[in-house]
């Protein structure tokens, strides 16, 4: 007879019962989208795909006048993409640029700077939402991708976790490339890049889902629905949800959660172990 | 072909810690010098004072007769070898070794030809194209020489660069690097705590001691005729036997130990009496009665260790000796020899000072 | 820091400037802003102000709604970060256990990671939609009165449940992490020490995860602060009756919809010293860490 491993077999059921609770509201989300709006007010969320999938995703993307009445799902797709992008490649150019200073320089001004880009945690967007809106507006600033992008780049999160790998780069390297005759930007450029390409693929993947999913800077910052990006699409399926009417466009609110989820899940499936280790690297 | 002059150097750290005391020495063109000394001691902070990663607190360091002080590591013409080879993880062999006359703007042709000769001379020829962690231990090692080679400095300078390898193959780089410096004949400074290596590499060696030279000479010079009681003790292996003892006018005398042959000693201090292992023999008339303890067989020779008895150190324990005998020499575990050595040949210290007396 | 460092020279001060510009515009000045205003008093048409002390402070801090919503962001962030960081311990111990199907267990665990906090608020919303919510359905089916539009207790049922359900991923990956960091060999040690996995697991495990669920309690904590703004503004609002505003939401809503500027700034104030207190703390406990 052979033996039931009960231990073995209640882990497992732990671990399918957490893969379901996690999964499943998406899974959910993606079949009701491909159902008509008058089945889903009939019968509820569906646990199937149906045959509206082409038609609902046809109109989210590219017929004007969706569930948005002015802004397409394309367009809201490039803001998504500039957002993620800009916001990664940025913060890793700035952040590096200063943890090399940081690090590698001896100067006096370094430990007041230092402490200045510290200070970055001691204020996230949230609590100063309201004077940062009229910065930005004094500037001339709102709905730009400039200032969109760049006040999101300066905090101090990747700075921290490049000093910390830099740190980590053995001393004898920059000893060894100073006897070879590196100047201070050919160590940088020749050595020092090329030492962190793991690193940057790691911060480029995280910070590229931290920038897609960015809402309350976006939601200030963009007054025009033209510059809104996806996650930001959403407040606005809130409020036609919200106001009822007559048929509510439920697969197509459905259908733009998928859109707004896709590429970060998509970004962070594939590059997996890169991501894991950047997220758990950065918090040394 | 270069000469390397120190003179009073000094280096203070900017927390008070003192590393090097003040050190002069003069290295002539083609010399292989090694610093030994125990951890700590300040020979890789002199050495890297050299290379210029380390600022000089005071003094001077001239590189033919030109002062270095002010100068960057880059334009002193040095080259360096390190304990982990630091080699540049990112390039390939051949992108490590051609890194630096890259950066000196030399033509490519030269490049090649320099690389290609070093490969050649390193055998290391079939790895220019991989990465440094395709690579055995061994093979970095010769790449960071090569890396080192390729520049054609005026003074090599190698920071313990054999102590990441297993014991055999610090034997095989040993002699080699020996060979190649012997066939290059450029200015060599080499630091190590390995005795063994300090003996075998070095024309001369400087011993350093709490960031001061205590003696600087020939290898065989400092094994027969060590100046002070920590050279005595850091030379040789296995370690020189000591002896607490002092002086009555007429016998040396350490516990129940009566030893003759000495004079012109200084009465009523602390002495030390320092014996090699090779210098002791069996004899019956002896003066050492010697309880055996432990025999290592190392093969050719066996040393074997014990007690004197009667001698007593100032842990109240008997001073423990060891004698260096043929590897026919087996005595039985708790028997007793007994030990004569020529008292020509034993050094006498000062215990305080440290000094040498005879 | 580096044994060796580069000369003094103006490069690290490129280096560093676009940072620190950023910065000092973008966070300083506002920052600076809001604590100014925080001590003005506007009157009922922006046009002129007065310097009134501390009397926005008191306004605020004691009125019966700033108490409300510090009340339920207590009761909110305590729930969402022990139930956040239980669930991620078990499933990341679970996931660390098996062999067969480890890699699609901890694929499909933590994906939800890359989801944003209002997608996933807009979700939850769906998913407890009275019309079409299966959610809102099946609660009410097994005989509880569900209604997370009237009812304050329901409506902080939704917004825990979605705060939790987004913030498991992130826990579990750093426990996962933290399980497989511990050396095999002392886990190795303590089953010749102790027969019961249950007892090893509260005896050796858990202490030497300590550092990781120290460090993540301070991580939700902040989640549960700031970042689950993106929840609360797609599903409740801070319905019915203030009863699920966080105090983030209440900068916000005062700020920009009652347009009350004094007091919102006063409230932001209060909050960037609630940051400062964590960060303080984290400091304290990472600077114990270095001395083990």
């Amino acid at each position: 007879m052979k033996q039931w491993n009960w231990r073995l077999i209640s882990t497992h059921a732990i671990l399918i019962v957490g893969v379901i609770f996690m999964s499943l509201p998406v899974w959910v989300a993606f079949a009701t989208s491909t159902h008509s709006a008058e089945h889903i007010l009939r019968n509820g969320l569906q646990f199937w795909p149906g045959s509206e999938l082409l038609k609902t995703y046809n109109e989210v993307l590219f017929v004007d006048g969706g569930v948005m009445k002015s802004v397409l799902g394309t367009t809201m797709l490039k803001n998504s993409l500039i957002l993620g992008f800009g916001f990664a490649i940025g913060k890793v150019i700035v952040s590096m640029l200063a943890a090399y200073a940081i690090v590698y320089f001896r100067f006096k001004l370094a430990v007041p700077l230092f402490w200045i880009i510290f200070m970055t945690l001691l204020l996230p967007l949230e609590v100063r939402i309201i004077p940062s809106y009229e910065v930005m507006a004094s500037l001339g600033l709102l709905d730009t991708h400039f200032g969109l992008i760049v006040p999101l780049i300066a905090s101090a999160t990747g700075t921290f976790f490049f000093r910390q790998f830099f740190r980590s780069v053995p001393d004898e390297l920059l000893e060894a490339a100073r006897l070879d005759g590196a100047t201070a930007w050919g160590f940088f450029i020749d050595i020092l890049v090329p030492l962190s390409k793991t690193m940057i693929a790691a911060i480029l993947i995280i910070m590229f889902v931290v920038g897609w999913n960015q809402y309350l800077w976006p939601l200030i910052m963009t007054t025009k629905e033209e510059n809104y990006t996806l996650v930001i699409g959403i407040k606005q399926i809130y409020q036609i949800l919200a106001e009822g009417g007559e048929l509510p466009q439920y697969q197509k609110a459905f259908a733009l959660t998928i859109l707004a989820t896709l590429p970060p899940v998509l970004v962070v499936l594939v590059f997996q172990n890169w991501f894991v280790k950047g997220l758990v690297e950065s918090e040394k | 072909m270069s000469k390397v002059q120190l003179t009073n150097v000094k280096k203070t750290y900017p927390n008070g810690a003192v590393a090097v005391r003040g050190v002069d020495m003069e290295i002539q063109s083609g010399e292989f010098i090694v610093f030994v000394g125990p951890s700590g001691c300040g020979k890789s902070t002199l050495l890297r004072m050299v290379a210029g990663l380390e600022s000089i607190t005071d003094g001077q360091i001239m590189i033919d007769d030109q002062l270095m002080n002010d100068i960057s590591p880059a334009d002193r013409d040095v080259a360096m070898v390190f304990q982990n080879y630091a080699l540049y993880p990112h390039m390939t062999v051949r992108g490590n070794m051609s890194y630096g006359l890259k950066n000196r703007g030399m033509p490519k042709e030269e490049i090649n030809q320099r690389v290609s000769d070093a490969a050649k001379m390193l055998r290391i020829g079939d790895f220019l194209d991989r990465q440094p962690n395709e690579l055995s231990g061994g093979q970095r090692q010769r790449v960071a020489m090569g890396r080192a080679i390729v520049r054609e400095p005026k003074v090599f300078l190698f920071d313990e660069p054999l102590s990441n390898l297993d014991a055999k193959l610090r034997v095989q780089m040993r002699i080699e690097i020996k060979r190649l410096q012997r066939r290059m004949n450029v200015t060599s400074i080499y630091v190590t705590h390995d005795q063994t290596e300090a003996m075998t590499l070095a024309d001369r060696l400087a011993v350093i001691n709490d960031g001061k030279i205590e003696q600087m000479g020939t290898p065989i010079d400092l094994y027969n005729d060590p100046a002070t009681l920590f050279v005595a003790s850091f030379i040789g292996s296995p370690q020189v036997n000591l002896l607490p003892a002092t002086f009555d006018g007429q016998h040396l005398i350490s516990g129940d130990v009566k030893l003759t042959g000495f004079t012109d000693l200084p009465v009523s201090t602390d002495l030390v009496l320092g014996i090699r292992p090779d210098e002791l023999h069996l004899d019956d008339g002896g003066q050492f009665p010697m309880r055996v303890d432990i025999v290592e067989q190392h093969g050719s020779d066996n040393l074997i260790y014990g007690g004197i008895l009667g001698a007593m150190n100032e842990g109240e324990e008997e001073t423990e000796f060891c004698f260096k005998a043929g590897q026919d020499m087996l005595p039985d575990l708790e028997s007793t020899l007994m030990l004569g050595f020529n008292a020509e040949r034993a050094m006498v210290f000062s215990k305080d000072s440290g000094e040498r007396l005879r | 820091m580096k044994r060796v460092q580069f000369e003094r020279s103006s490069i690290p001060f490129l280096f560093v400037a676009p940072q620190i510009i950023i910065i000092l515009v973008f966070f300083i000045w506002p920052a600076a802003q809001a604590i100014y205003q925080s001590f003005l008093l506007e009157d009922a048409w922006g046009l002129s102000s007065q310097f009134v002390w501390f009397r926005n402070y008191k306004d605020t801090i004691f009125s019966e709604s700033w108490l409300q919503a510090a009340g339920f962001t207590i009761v909110f962030s305590t729930l969402v970060t022990f139930l956040s960081l239980a669930l991620a311990l078990l499933l990341a111990v679970k996931a660390n256990e098996v062999i067969r199907g480890a890699s699609t267990y901890k694929t499909t665990l933590m994906w939800a990671y890359a989801i944003a906090p209002p997608v996933a608020g807009l979700m939850g919303n769906l998913m407890f939609h009275p019309l079409i919510g299966d959610l809102y359905k099946f609660l009410n089916a097994i005989g509880w009165d569900f209604n997370h539009k009237l009812d304050s207790f329901d409506a902080g049922f939704v917004v825990v449940l979605i705060s939790v359900w987004k913030q498991v991923s992130v826990n579990f990956i750093f426990f996962l992490s933290g399980l497989q960091g511990i050396p095999k060999s002392v886990l190795e040690a303590s089953m010749m020490d102790c027969k019961s996995s249950f007892r090893r697991f509260w005896t050796i495990t858990f202490p030497l995860l300590a550092p990781t669920t120290f460090f993540l309690m301070v991580i939700n904590i902040t989640y549960a602060f700031f970042e689950t703004f993106g929840i609360i503004d797609t599903t409740t609002r801070g319905a019915p009756g203030g009863a699920t505003n966080t105090l983030v939401y209440k900068v916000f809503q005062d700020g920009f919809r009652g347009a009350d500027l004094g007091g919102s700034s006063a409230q932001s104030v209060v909050l960037m010293l609630m940051v400062l207190a964590l960060t303080i703390v984290q400091f304290r406990f990472i600077e114990r860490k270095v001395h083990y």
